[in-house]
Parts: C-alpha cells; structure tokens; sequence
C-alpha cells in the first residue's frame, strides 16, 4: 500500500492510455495493487464508492468485461445499473448520446461504455458531466485491458522498463493492442508486433514499435507474448487464406515456445481464446499461461480506475 | 439605376489589371473603369482600402433541392453564396430526383431565377439516376441550361460507361467533372488512412483510391478527347498525374476545396464528425503537395464542395456520420489564411482560381470586369478580422469544423448582375 504522492488523479474519464501520461499509468498500477486483497477477503467489499451510481452502458456483446466491471462496482459499493444493446432504447432508433444524457438525467455519477464504434465513448464525455470509462471501443482502445496486462506483468516480472513484449495476431482491428502499446512504451518495454502484413494497420511503427512477419523472430528473445483473438470471419474479407495456414504460420504452440530464448516467458491472451487457433491446448493451459490471472487482476484495475474517477473534484 | 465604386484596389485576372481604379455599373452591366469616375447620379460604395475582384464563382456545390429540403434550399444556399462573396455557383445534381433530365434542370434554373442572389447553373448527371449504367440525355440537359456533367459523390465505376461518357460529352463539348474514387478500395472508409487512422482505430481511405481513378479518367480523356475536370483533387498522388497529364496536353483541370488546404488528418482526433468529408482530410504531406500545385498552376480552381447535413445525422458516431462540410461561407476567408497569408498565391492568382478559372471551365462568360460584361462584383476587406459564429451562418445546415474560427479578410460587398445583393455584410 506504499502508493507514491507523486501523481494525482486530475481526470473526469478513462478513454484511452494514449491520452495518460506515465505518471497516471503507475498511479492506477499502484492503486489496483491496494485493491487486489479486497477480492480475497470472505467478505469482499469496502465502502469506497457507497452512495455513487454507475451506469453499465454495454452496446456491444461483452461477458468478461463487463462481469468484471460489475463486481469491481459493487466491491466499491457503488449502486450499478445495466443496459446492453440489445434491451435499450437504441433499438428503436434514438442515438448512443440520447441514451446516455437521459441515464445521465437520472443522475448517474459515471458511465462504464462498451460500443462497437472507435471514439463514441470519446464523444459521450464531452456531452456528459457523468466520469466515462471506456470499455473498449471499436478498434480504438480499451484501456483497462491495456492496464491490467500492464498489471500482471509488473506482477510477475516485477518492472515493465526493458522487457521485450510481442503481441501476435490481428492488431488492425484490435483496440486490446492499440491500449497495450500505448501503455508498454509509455513505460518502457520495448514492443513486437508481429501478425499477417494483412492485419498489420499502416504506419504502426510510428507508435515505437517493430514489426515483423515472421513468428520465430517475435518469440526468440520475448519475455511476455500477448496473442491476440482471431475473428475467424476475418478469413471472409480475404485478410488471411486459411485458418490452417494462419494456425501453422501465427499459432502459439508449444513448439514455437521452445525457440523461446527465455525461460519463464508469460503468455498472455485477453479472451475469449480460439483454442487450437492462435494458442494451443497445451500452451494455454500451461506454465507459462497467466491468462486467468490476468482476469482475477482486470477486477483489481477496474476497482482502482472506478475509485480513481469518483476523486475528480471537477474542472472548476 | 447605376453603381459607382470608388477608390478601390481593382484586380482582374482577365484584362491584367490590378490597380486603384473607379467602377462603374450600369443597367446591369460594367459600363466604364477608370480612374476618378466623376458620376452624379450614382449610387456610390466607397472601396478604399479593399479589392474589387470580379464575383466569386463556386462551382462545386450541394443545394439539396430538390429533395432534402430540409438541410439547404436554393434560397438558403445562394444566401451563404452571396454572403461568402459568390455570385454565381454551379450546383451538383445528386438532388432526389437526381439533375439527369430536363424538367429538373428547369425546376432548379426557375427557383433561382426568382431568388435572385447568386447565379446557379445545374450540373447534369453523366448517367441515368446517377447509376454509372446508361448514359444520361446529355445533349438534352446542356440544351435546358446545363453547364457541365458529373456524377459527383460516386465515381463511374465501370471504365467502358466511363469512356463512352467522355465520347459523348466531348461531342458535346460539355466538361465532365470526375469525383474520383474507387469504391472497392476506399470501402467502409471514413477517413484518411495512415497513422491518425491507425491509432484512433477507423477505416482508412488510401491515397491510392483517389489517385488511380484519376489516372483511369486521364488515360480515358486522351482517348476520347474529353475535357475532363478533376473534383477536390486531395492527395499528392493525384496533383502529380494531373501535372503530368497537363504536360502531355490532355484536356484536364482540376480543383481543391479549401477545407483540404487547412486541415488535416489530425483533426480527426477529436472524433468531431464535422471534419468527416469525402474524400477525406489528409495528411499534412498532401496539404504541401496541393499548395504547390496551386503555385505552379496545376490545380486550376478552388470550390468549397459545400455539403449540408443535419445536426442531427451528424451528431452520432463517426463512422455512422454522413460525409461532407459546408463551406461557402468560409471558402474565400479559409482561402485567404492559407494561400495569401502564406504567400502562396498573390491576390491575382487567388480571384483568377476563384472566379476567372471556374467561368472558363463552365463556359459562364463571367468571372472578369471587363467593360461590357455582367457587373457580378465582389468587394473584399482583406483587414477585416471576424469569427465565424452559429448565428450570423445563412445555410440551412452548419456542419463545419471551421465554426468559432477567427479569420482575417471577407467579402464585404456583392453585386450580382447590377443589383447590390449584400452591403457591408448585410443581405
């Protein structure tokens, strides 16, 4: 619980970490670790956020992360409400600000947004006084994603300078690399890429990163290997040929691990996991997996996020 | 009833005159410039201090009438004209009906005729219903008014219709205005790609999806002879095959609109659907290329693409947004900030690519102040500094990017046809 006084929490919303400075990245590491024995008590609540609402606006089809969500919520004691896609008033035609300046009418203190459009959380919290999470958003960003794998692997390596992380697969359309990439040269591991050249979006390395087409070259001398969800419809709009060639040139098998130079390189996956796709069986479930772990620590970031938000005292 | 304007900085591009001069206008038209016209009986505007340029002319604009009323009028839309200092526009013909036949061309030249602001002149479909399958009745709709023919918004995209198109209009000696993009390439799109596209996480357009449908319609010009006008050219690829073309003496034109020498992709960031246009923002390296274009006299024209949406339509996620800006309103002053102030065009080369260009193009016998010609005048204040606010916009949209900017120059005064249309910022 050493939390450093260095950095305070001067924002209304969590967009992205691109709009985070280092600073506030390991303010919300350090806040997440005070978290993370709330959730292994018997009793696992404190009154952090009692009397606050919370508003779960999931326009998009989401278990993991907005379970996550929920339970960091109520461990915080925050009053939460929930609505997706499907059962809101979206349906019949009024648009995404609508709904939220209506939530927002019930006077609710933040909104947790999840929206197939990239920026339409971006959009929300300028026509919000409400705090806005984003909770992934098109292939934009999804920032808590970004900070819990920032989290785990602080956790098991003990720092993120210096590490050389790869992150394999679709990283055109994935908000969970966009976030990750961000987070990891802002504190300064050195970050691989590597996917199909048809999945790789134009001018990436101008984030700080390196590419490369070829797997063994990301693997080689990794600490941490990310792997990315592949969206097997993908295959439709002529971005890879086959599943099975996909599998034989970008899967994480225990093969490939092997010319793995490092010994205990963590193997990370935001899910849900193709199994047998982009990561076999074995591999998944194997030692150097933390796949789970980072789930257990997503609640932990989103505790430290949500608590982080209700402390902004406003632009006055 | 005559005009007489006074001690004015006169600039036309036609008859090389720049230089303090008098005007004056009677019944209708430019009766005698001199200096120190001495005239009674005359209505006199005192121009010390300003340029008297020869009417602005648009020739890429969105009326929306017939059709979508409800987001410009030809009233409303010849009123933003005049008060951006146009006196004549050309109208794009993807109205509901679309312009690809004669009663519509009618209809719009009619409606305008009674509004009596700026002048408008239809643009005509190249096909039927603006479908890119048959041809549209083009000898027909130049015969009712037409004065050129586009099936702007969309690019033909079959290379055979297309180059029939070219025959046919060329037989006609009707331009053909090229929106130019090819829709496999530019797909789900709604902004430029490269990094900005990147990390926000939108579908890109490439570069490439104007640039080699620029290079298919010039390869179609030279065979079929066609004069051919490339529509908001807006990437370095494609000044660089209108340059080249130009060299070979293929008949092409082109021109940008202003919001594509100001902005770039970075204005994205914001996700403010206001600077989603078609074709997109680019990078600032294409900016560059543009500008130089304009120096060295490849692209010929600057035309605002103005394209009114709702509030409404625009007021959701980017990528469900409608694309386009209005722009008539801040063409010349955006304009002015980007070429004059950065010495990229002097004052004659501006009002040559903004009023003497568009009439050659469209064949409008406007566009100079030439004595004998219709007195289609434009007074500029280029010292006047002002914001562009919500309240003082006369289109009946105002999805823009360049609201609660600060500009220096506008037009101040505008005769169209003889009659003072708008005095000192008052229509």
């Amino acid at each position: 619980m050493a939390r450093k006084k260095s950095a305070k929490w001067t924002k209304k919303d969590l967009l992205g970490l691109e709009y985070l400075s280092q600073e506030e990245i390991d303010l919300i590491l350090e806040t997440a670790e005070s978290f993370k024995e709330i959730s292994e008590r018997p009793i696992k609540k404190v009154p952090a956020l009692r009397g606050k609402t919370i508003a779960h606006l999931f326009l998009e089809p989401s278990t993991r992360t907005r379970i996550s969500f929920e339970l960091a919520a109520k461990r915080l004691s925050a009053y939460t409400i929930g609505v997706s896609g499907s059962s809101s008033s979206i349906l019949k035609g009024e648009t995404t600000k609508d709904t939220a300046k209506n939530i927002e009418a019930m006077k609710v203190d933040m909104i947790v947004m999840r929206h197939s459009a990239s920026g339409a959380p971006y959009i929300l919290s300028k026509a919000v006084k409400a705090g806005v999470v984003n909770a992934g958003d098109g292939s934009h960003e999804h920032p808590t994603q970004g900070l819990l794998d920032l989290f785990t692997i602080k956790e098991k390596k003990g720092r993120i300078s210096g590490l050389n992380v790869s992150i394999i697969g679709d990283i055109s359309h994935s908000r969970v690399a966009r976030s990750n990439i961000w987070g990891l040269v802002k504190l300064g591991a050195n970050v691989t890429l590597c996917g199909p050249k048809t999945l790789m979006p134009v001018k990436i390395e101008k984030m700080g990163v390196k590419v490369t087409y070829d797997l063994d070259e990301a693997v080689k001398e990794a600490d941490v290997v990310n792997i990315l969800r592949i969206q097997l419809e993908r295959q439709k709009s002529a971005l890879f040929p086959t599943i099975r060639e996909y599998v034989r040139k970008y899967g994480i098998t225990e093969e490939v691990l092997k010319r793995n130079r490092k010994r205990d390189v963590l193997i990370m996956h935001p899910g849900p996991i193709n199994r047998g796709i982009e990561l076999s069986q074995n591999v998944a479930d194997g030692p150097y997996s933390v796949i789970l772990e980072q789930v257990t620590n997503g609640v932990a970031i989103r505790m430290a996020v949500l608590f982080l938000l209700s402390q902004y005292k406003g632009g006055k | 009833m005559s005009i007489l304007i006074k001690n004015g900085r006169v600039i036309d591009p036609a008859s090389k005159i720049d230089g303090q001069y008098d005007i004056l206008v009677e019944d209708g038209r430019i009766s005698k410039i001199a200096k120190d016209i001495k005239e009674k009986t005359a209505n006199v505007i005192d121009a010390k201090d300003k340029i008297v340029s020869p009417g602005l002319i648009d020739i890429h604009v969105h009326l929306r009438e017939p059709g979508r009323e409800d987001k410009e009028t030809i009233l409303t839309g010849t009123r933003a004209a005049v008060h951006g200092g146009f006196t004549s526009i050309a109208c794009m013909p993807n109205t509901t009906p679309s312009c690809d036949n004669a009663g519509t061309v009618k209809f719009i030249i009619d409606k305008a005729r009674k509004v009596h602001m700026a002048n408008v002149y239809p643009i005509g479909t190249l096909t039927k219903g603006r479908l890119g399958k048959e041809l549209a009745e083009m000898a027909d709709l130049k015969e009712s008014g037409c004065v050129a023919v586009s099936d702007d918004g969309d690019s033909v995209p079959d290379p055979s219709v297309m180059r029939r198109v070219l025959e046919y209009a060329s037989a006609l000696d009707l331009p053909v205005i090229c929106h130019c993009e090819d829709i496999s390439l530019s797909k789900e799109g709604v902004m430029n790609e490269g990094f900005v596209s990147t990390i926000l996480g939108l579908r890109g357009i490439p570069n490439k999806a104007e640039s080699v449908v620029i290079q298919r319609d010039i390869e179609l010009a030279e065979i079929s002879d066609a004069r051919i006008h490339i529509a908001h050219i807006s990437t370095r690829e494609g000044v660089d095959l209108v340059r080249t073309a130009k060299k070979k003496d293929i008949k092409v034109t082109a021109e940008v609109t202003p919001h594509h020498l100001a902005l770039n992709d970075q204005c994205v960031k914001t996700f403010d659907t206001n600077t989603k246009v078609n074709p997109p923002l680019r990078t600032a390296d294409d900016v560059k290329a543009l500008k130089a274009g304009l120096k060295d006299g490849t692209i010929d024209i600057i035309s605002s693409d103005h394209a009114p949406h709702l509030d409404s339509e625009k007021d959701v996620e980017y990528k469900y947004a409608p694309f386009g800006m209005i722009g008539l309103e801040t063409s010349l002053a955006v304009s002015i900030m980007e070429l004059i102030d950065t010495k990229v065009l002097t004052w004659p080369q501006l009002i040559e690519k903004m009023a003497l260009n568009p009439s050659n193009l469209l064949g409008l016998k406007r566009g100079t102040l030439e004595v004998d010609n219709a007195a289609d005048i434009t007074i500029i204040d280029p010292k006047a500094e002002w914001t562009y606010t919500k309240d003082m916009v006369m289109s009946k949209s105002i999805n823009t990017p360049f609201l609660n900017w600060n500009f220096k120059g506008r037009a101040v005064t505008v005769i169209s046809g003889g009659k003072i249309v708008m005095r000192d910022n008052k229509l």
